[in-house]
């Protein structure tokens, strides 16, 4: 065992975007941990300032492949907010239709191809073709049917464009609707597969209790609107996120920190599992059952399982989604609302598959953003991602450079950090143990 | 012949480019079984400096953007820019339309000096780009057909006619007629003309064709008593970068 150490992980691989971490150890104390965003910059925040309210969703849409839908619909809420717009029942379960759609998309691509490998022992997905063909197969034809969910309600699989600030440019064919349901029910038998295949991977043991951040429902497991709420015991109107958020700039990264109630918290899958377990189908429970996963769990690598168990709610919602608007009956003429241009301010916050995803506009009277903040939930992690690191690493001092290297890996991997959206990511540099 | 070697990369973008290699959904596996992808950050852990093509997303919008992009261009013998920010610059170029000091100056205050950040460019104004697969994002079929050209040495078929040849061969209503506006008259095609198939206008995310009807255009907003801005708005989301260029010449 060595006392001192040095290790660079340049960039951290398997994460969207473009991150470094750099660990400084000297006799065995961590001396330095930083998880460094060097990602370009983008300045969404920038080009927003002057646009009509039509436009904001087809540009911040651009700020992420992977979670365009959910930065659409966060868009248009702030929009909507901010006009007073008022939907109908068709609009309001055709998006969160879509929104499905993009969860099932993102979390079966972090499941699957960017977090399995390290759980068989490879380094992607590629060598997982020889030695799981079976499980890559369901991985594809999984992310072919979320693609298709996109696709088909929302005109293309990533970047949507029939999903506008009061609606919908054009409704899907109910053709569509009934093929897209019987895509979802045999994906129920790739579910179970998966399911006794997950339950044979080991996840390392760590527990750190923080504070739990998402929007909840009386009604739904609030994935396209709800109230902010927090494990800590509050909860807000999405207009009032400023009393509780905060945001720093940090010299090492280019995404900013943020704090709630204590300095640092968690969004994503595992704090809506905590948060609102209760609302999850009661197959996507069993599922959660089957994984040992209740509320409230501290352990960091189980978000990979939550991903999973909210697979199967999505699937289990969607398909519910699709009966009632088959037997509602599609609509053309209620597409779309009226929306007229007016001052005024307003904040959508959407359950990104990564977490809470901010937008907050404010509009001048003729309809065009004075002021925009965004506020993305690979940021909302990083204090959160130091805090597990700096509690981690001393558990696994002892171990090959190469093993806490990747116990670094995986850990920040196990947040699914999408770091194009705060603009990109990863580099693990350990130096001196 | 042995398999091509392919490094995919991305610089600043939103790596949805990247994702669409990875959505090739029936494709996937028989693509990745033709060549040897051997960087591929967003997907793979093993990463080499040995590549053939490089597949860059992403536009350079900080020094350290161009360092890589250099660097990428002195190993591979071929450069496919995929998707609008690498092209053309994109959506990034609008940065540079509101200024990018100014930019950061209001997204990091007074902390703005930490911060990387240039005028963003299209990679081919800093290396030589050997084929283009434009749009935001790209067609997935797009993607494999550039790379499968490339393995089979023929030239890949890039469209140079407008988006209206696609709207009309697949019967389109047009989107001025139901009260929209749209670039089809001089975007390129390539993509089948897909927001208009979904009643939203085109916004040139692929550009213009390389010698554009703008009369077609400009009689057109005539016809529907609209003027050259109604529709400047649009085209400068994707094509700031060239509005910038043409005005400094």
């Amino acid at each position: 065992m060595a006392t001192n150490l040095n290790i660079e992980v340049t960039p951290i691989s398997r994460v969207e975007g473009h991150g470094d971490l750099v660990l400084d150890v000297k006799n065995q104390r961590i001396e330095k941990l930083q998880f460094r965003i060097p990602e370009s910059p983008r300045f969404f925040e920038a080009m927003l300032v002057g646009k009509k309210y039509t436009e904001p969703s087809h540009i911040t849409s651009r700020i992420c492949g992977i979670c365009s839908v959910a930065h659409t619909f966060a868009s248009i809420r702030a929009t909507e907010a901010a006009l007073g717009v008022e939907l109908n029942d068709q609009i309001l379960k055709l998006r969160k239709l879509t929104n499905h759609g993009e969860m099932i998309q993102s979390n079966c691509l972090h499941v699957y191809f960017l977090a399995a490998p390290d759980f068989l022992g490879v380094g992607s997905v590629v060598p997982l073709l020889k030695t799981h063909p079976a499980v890559v197969q369901i991985a594809v034809n999984m992310k072919k049917v979320a693609n298709e969910m996109v696709r088909v309600v929302g005109g293309r699989a990533i970047h949507p464009i029939t999903t506008v600030v009061g609606g919908f440019t054009k409704l899907p064919s109910v053709e569509g609707l009934l093929k897209l349901k019987d895509m979802l029910n045999a994906l129920y038998a790739d579910l179970e597969t998966s399911l006794a295949v997950l339950k044979t991977l080991k996840l390392p043991d760590f527990e750190r209790e923080t504070e739990y951040i998402c929007i909840t429902d009386d009604q739904d497991y609030a994935l396209y609107s709800g109230d902010l709420m927090s494990s800590d015991g509050w909860k807000i109107n999405n207009q009032d996120y400023l009393t509780k958020i905060h945001e720093k700039v940090v010299q090492h990264s280019t995404g900013k920190h943020c704090w709630a109630s204590r300095d640092a918290y968690m969004v994503g899958a595992l704090s809506r599992i905590n948060n609102n377990y209760a609302r999850l189908s009661d197959n996507a429970k069993r599922y959660a059952e089957e994984f040992g996963l209740k509320p409230p769990c501290y352990n960091t690598f189980m978000i990979n399982i939550a991903q999973f168990v909210e697979i199967v709610h999505c699937v289990d919602d969607s398909i519910r989604l699709i009966d009632e608007l088959l037997e509602a009956g599609l609509d053309n003429d209620r597409a779309m609302v009226a929306v007229e241009p007016k001052a005024g301010r307003g904040v959508g916050i959407v359950e990104a598959p990564r977490g809470a995803l901010i937008h907050d506009y404010t509009y001048d009277a003729d309809g065009r953003i004075i002021k925009a903040n965004l506020i993305i939930p690979t940021n909302m992690n990083y204090a959160n991602v130091e805090k597990d690191l700096n509690q981690l690493v001393p558990a696994i001092i002892d171990k090959s450079e190469d093993e806490i290297r990747l116990g670094c890996e995986m850990l920040i991997r196990a947040y699914d950090p999408c770091i194009s959206c705060s603009t990109h990511f990863l580099n693990v540099t350990l130096i001196n143990k | 012949m042995s398999k091509p070697k392919v490094g995919v990369f991305g610089l600043a973008g939103c790596g949805g480019c990247q994702l669409e290699i990875l959505n090739l959904e029936d494709e996937l596996i028989d693509f990745i079984s033709a060549v040897d992808i051997v960087h591929f950050t967003e997907a793979i852990t093993e990463h080499s400096d040995t590549y053939d093509i490089a597949l860059i997303e992403g536009s350079v919008s900080t020094k350290h953007d161009l360092e890589r992009l250099e660097h990428i261009a002195s190993v591979a013998k071929i450069i496919i820019a995929i998707g609008a920010c690498s092209s053309s610059g994109g959506l990034n170029c609008l940065k540079n339309l509101y200024g990018t000091e100014k930019a950061k100056e209001l997204v990091y205050g007074d902390k703005k000096d930490w911060i990387d950040a240039i005028d963003t460019k299209p990679i081919d104004a800093f290396v030589k780009v050997d084929y283009h697969a434009r749009g935001c994002p790209p067609t997935r079929a797009e993607i494999v057909d550039v790379v499968k050209s490339l393995i089979m040495g023929k030239v890949p078929e890039i469209p140079d006619y407008p988006v209206c040849i696609e709207c009309k061969r697949l019967g389109n209503i047009c989107v001025y007629e139901t009260g929209g506006t749209c670039m089809g008259p001089v975007a390129r095609a390539g993509c089948n003309a897909r927001c208009p198939s979904a009643n939203s206008g085109c916004e040139a995310c692929r550009g213009p064709v390389d010698d554009p009807n703008i009369n077609a255009q400009k009689d057109l907003l005539d016809r529907y008593g609209l003027t050259v801005e109604d529709i400047m708005e649009g085209f400068n989301l994707y094509n700031a970068c060239k509005k910038i260029e043409q005005k400094n010449k």
